[in-house]
């Protein structure tokens, strides 16, 4: 009983120090854990898998720093799939600040499969007020994108020659770290009916879930276990497949932590009442 | 070179702000006003050289877009909220915003959101098998929930029952986001702490 009630008291740095071992000790030992890839993010990677080669599929980076370690991995699994399969990405950016993230993984991964840049992938960079551009890339993406990220007018790329709205994208992959995936489903999904898939932090994973239900969106990667999965399907395994065993574990101590701190909470609550019942 | 000073400097800003879970310092607080100061500037810089250079100037100098000068203005006068004599100015970018903020969402909303989940809730329940309980589930669960919500009439009898089925729908979308939220930080902790055994310690490969 006095272990429990001593529970209630102790300083929540030792559970950061708990948390912090159970992080490192499986990243060191890598201990073999299944990866099983769930029905959403399957979805994902079957609706690619069946596009035709020579498919524009839009990829809209919306998140940053704060969400690397979530959002990268899927991105880079992603683009692997891509460049196999000889899809061409469309990249844009609708967060300023995950420029930078979205053209550090673009570049690497063209450069590991050998794609050329405005042939098989062009990055078209950020531009403000993202829910007018949403709706006007549906009628023309030159209203928004005259220019790719490094100011080289658009027509001059071969790939983007036929592209000119919704018409011409077979799926739009949205990385999002915040809200801006509820603009993509009103108004591009909404509107103009474009096929969109969802890579989400996992914050705001569950939120979603419902406009996969609806058939809404075709699929769903949620966090870094979504991105574990990708990798899986993609056959390349890489960060987030590494870090599943890490997150499991923690995971584990989190569970007992709330159930212990349950028990103390009510044996303490029970002691408090018989010593105002003497 | 750059590469190797640039793993240090961030596995050094990632130790200073993990240096709070011990207690608040100058370390932490030094980091914290760098994070801060260096996204303010990077804003500054983005904003000109890919949105006010590249959508303003340039089309206006090299191609003579001068029908740029009617955004231009009514960005200008939203900054006059600075200036207490003429902030009524910014109140006609702002009526311009809001105008164009509820025109899309009025007709977005119906056609993005209501309509298709309305649709996707009338689901068949009929047949004896898992994916009729599910639906009956979603049914069921949007039903009470509504009634949770339902506030013009007492909650007693049914509509008592219905509230309280309800709000333990309620608490268990609350439970799945909570749960989410663990596992969102924590990803971020390994994302962390890969880098600086990996990058910074080259212990992983």
């Amino acid at each position: 009983m006095n272990i429990f009630l001593k529970l209630l008291k102790v300083d929540r740095r030792f559970i950061y120090i708990f948390i912090a071992i159970v992080v490192i000790l499986p990243l060191l030992l890598k201990p073999k854990f299944p990866v099983v890839p769930s029905q959403p993010v399957k979805d994902v990677y079957n609706y690619i898998e069946n596009l035709p080669e020579g498919s524009n599929v839009m990829i809209s980076i919306d998140y940053d720093a704060a969400s690397m370690p979530e959002q990268q991995p899927f991105l880079e699994a992603l683009l692997r799939q891509l460049f196999r399969n000889k899809l061409k990405p469309i990249l844009i950016v609708q967060w300023q600040l995950g420029a930078p993230l979205g053209t550090m993984g673009l570049e690497k991964i063209a450069k590991e499969m050998g794609a050329k840049y405005g042939v098989d992938y062009i990055n078209l960079g950020y531009r403000p007020g993202y829910v007018a551009q949403i709706v006007g890339i549906g009628k023309e993406i030159r209203d928004y994108f005259k220019v790719d990220y490094r100011n080289v007018p658009l027509d001059s790329f071969p790939m983007m020659k036929n592209v000119h709205n919704y018409n011409d994208i077979a799926l739009l992959v949205g990385l999002e770290a915040g809200a801006t995936y509820l603009v993509w489903i009103e108004y591009a999904g909404g509107r103009f009916k474009q096929k969109i898939a969802l890579a989400l932090n996992a914050v705001s994973a569950p939120d979603a879930y419902y406009f996969y239900q609806s058939g809404q969106i075709v699929g769903l990667v949620g966090g870094m276990k979504g991105a574990a999965e990708y990798e899986v399907l993609v056959g390349k395994p890489d960060l987030a497949v590494a870090g599943m065993a890490s997150q499991s574990y923690s995971h584990l101590v989190i569970i007992l932590f709330i159930i212990l701190g349950n028990i103390a909470y009510f044996i303490e609550k029970r002691t408090k009442s018989k010593e105002g019942g003497k | 070179m750059g590469t190797t000073i640039g793993i240090w400097i961030a596995a050094g800003l990632t130790l200073f702000i993990y240096s709070f879970l011990y207690k608040d310092n100058p370390f932490y607080k030094f980091a914290e006003h760098l994070y801060v100061g260096i996204t303010a500037g990077y804003w500054l810089i983005y904003t000109w050289a890919y949105v006010i250079q590249p959508m303003l100037l340039d089309p206006m100098i090299k191609n003579k877009e001068f029908v740029l000068l009617i955004p231009a203005f009514f960005g200008i006068i939203m900054l006059t909220r600075w200036f207490p004599n003429i902030a009524w100015l910014s109140r006609w970018s702002i009526a311009f915003t809001v105008g164009i903020g509820a025109g899309l969402g009025v007709t977005g909303a119906i056609q993005g959101f209501i309509l298709p989940q309305v649709q996707a809730t009338l689901v068949p329940i009929t047949g004896f098998n898992f994916e009729t309980f599910n639906n009956f589930l979603i049914i069921f669960g949007v039903l009470t929930t509504l009634i949770y919500f339902y506030f013009s009439k007492e909650q007693k009898g049914v509509l008592k029952w219905g509230s309280k089925i309800g709000i333990t729908f309620i608490m268990v979308a609350f439970g799945a986001s909570f749960g989410y939220t663990v596992m969102a930080r924590i990803s971020l902790l390994i994302g962390r702490i890969y880098f600086l055994l990996s990058d910074w310690l080259k212990i992983l490969k």
